[in-house]
């Protein structure tokens, strides 16, 4: 939805106000870090389980709504519970994967040390200081219709390379079980006018994190 | 029998409170969550890890040359040596106000921020409305958090499409040259680590 049209403003809240502000949200998220660690997905999978709500739930949940719909379709769809007992809310049996469940005395240690996802892969084609051009459209080469994170706003325009961060787990393989597929890693910078046609003010930039598969040369 | 099988979650009780207790309950009869983890969890993000991380770092910044130095050298590295490394800041960036520059973090495609340095993203972070206008009209973002630029300064707007997860270094606010790193750190709010903010002179 980056430079989409038509949201409003922005509300700013008081810094004060807690960090759920409702019970529910906490317990949703609370909920969804507990089945994930269950280890039947990655981020990659869970993040493409939220894009993939229908267009019209997607606009009209709110964000923990979109959280937990998420998760309920991904429980189902990996087999952690049926769609009968979703319906009915009645378990039909203690889970084999019990043994794996998350246990109050790992959360600190689980939290603190989290999950990098640099890992060794190929040499990276481009350099700092380099002229490229994102890939347009913005999709998925490996699936279609699959998860990206390259956003829409950014295809097939021309940025500078400002930084190299080795080579990080690829999404577009690893949200569809195709493996970790890792790939470098660049920050890019783009003029804003030439992402959106006019800017603001003529030194705003823009800066996203981009994968190589998502970068051609500008001539390319 | 449902209509709709590609989406289960249609399945739950629309009220979102109500839907979220019913997965509770199933997950817990299922013996898939333990409720002790849940509220652990919840403890951590509402008592333990907060936007006090990131102002630690911010003030030390501020006050240490050697730290500061490292910090924008290897942030993940040297804020891990301080403490703040885990979920959701596993690869750290520090970007640095200047009067030249004025840095402004979003996620466009879902929500991605440094947990374990500022916590769980407030409301606005998450909505449709910063997710959409930060990355094309920043400057009118930042007038709705009552900031105004000069027109001397570009913003740099970092969209964190990736694992990298972004913390703005605001400007030292002038006059605070006697105080000491605790007293500074108390100066620094959530929003000017995001960007959306300033420090300001107490």
């Amino acid at each position: 939805m980056g430079g989409r049209f038509g949201d409003g403003p922005v509300f700013p809240d008081d810094e004060s106000a807690p960090t759920f502000s409702e019970e529910w949200h906490a317990k949703t998220l609370a909920v969804t870090l507990a089945v994930g660690a269950l280890g039947q997905w990655n981020l990659d999978i869970s993040r493409h389980s939220r894009e993939r709500l229908a267009p019209k739930d997607y606009t009209r949940f709110s964000y923990y709504e979109k959280w937990m719909s998420a998760l309920a379709d991904l429980m189902v769809e990996n087999g952690v519970v049926t769609v009968d007992e979703l319906a009915s809310g009645r378990s039909s049996g203690v889970s084999p994967l019990t043994e794996k469940r998350f246990r109050p005395e790992t959360v600190a240690s689980a939290i603190a040390s989290g999950g990098p996802v640099d890992r060794d892969g190929p040499e990276p084609k481009y350099h700092i200081g380099q002229l490229v051009k994102t890939v347009r459209p913005a999709g998925n080469a490996i699936v279609q219709g699959g998860h990206t994170r390259l956003p829409a706003y950014s295809a097939g325009v021309q940025g500078k390379i400002i930084a190299v961060h080795g080579c990080h787990v690829f999404p577009d393989s690893n949200a569809h079980r195709l493996g970790e597929n890792p790939q470098p890693l660049y920050s890019v910078s783009f003029n804003a006018i030439d992402l959106w046609g006019h800017a603001e003010h003529p030194m705003d930039e823009v800066i996203l994190d981009l994968w190589e598969p998502y970068l051609v040369m500008p001539n390319g | 029998m449902p209509h709709d099988h590609d989406h289960p979650h249609t399945l739950l009780p629309s009220d979102p409170a109500l839907r979220v207790k019913a997965l509770e309950t199933l997950l817990i009869e299922k013996g898939l969550i333990d409720p002790a983890t849940l509220n652990e969890i919840i403890d951590t993000y509402e008592n333990k890890i907060g936007p006090q991380n990131g102002a630690a770092v911010v003030a030390k910044a501020w006050t240490d040359a050697v730290f500061h130095a490292a910090l924008m050298a290897d942030a993940t590295k040297a804020v891990s040596d301080l403490g703040y490394y885990g979920r959701q800041g596993e690869h750290v960036t520090a970007v640095e106000n200047t009067p030249e520059t004025h840095n402004m973090i979003v996620c466009t495609l879902c929500s991605c921020y440094p947990w374990p340095l500022l916590g769980i993203p407030p409301a606005w972070y998450k909505s449709d409305a910063y997710r959409a206008r930060a990355v094309r009209e920043p400057r009118k973002v930042l007038a709705d958090f009552g900031v105004v630029l000069p027109g001397s300064q570009a913003v740099k707007v970092w969209d964190s499409t990736a694992e990298m997860r972004y913390l703005v270094i605001p400007m030292r606010p002038e006059g605070t040259e006697g105080m000491s790193e605790i007293e500074l750190a108390a100066l620094v709010t959530r929003d000017s680590m995001v960007g959306t903010g300033l420090v300001v002179t107490p």
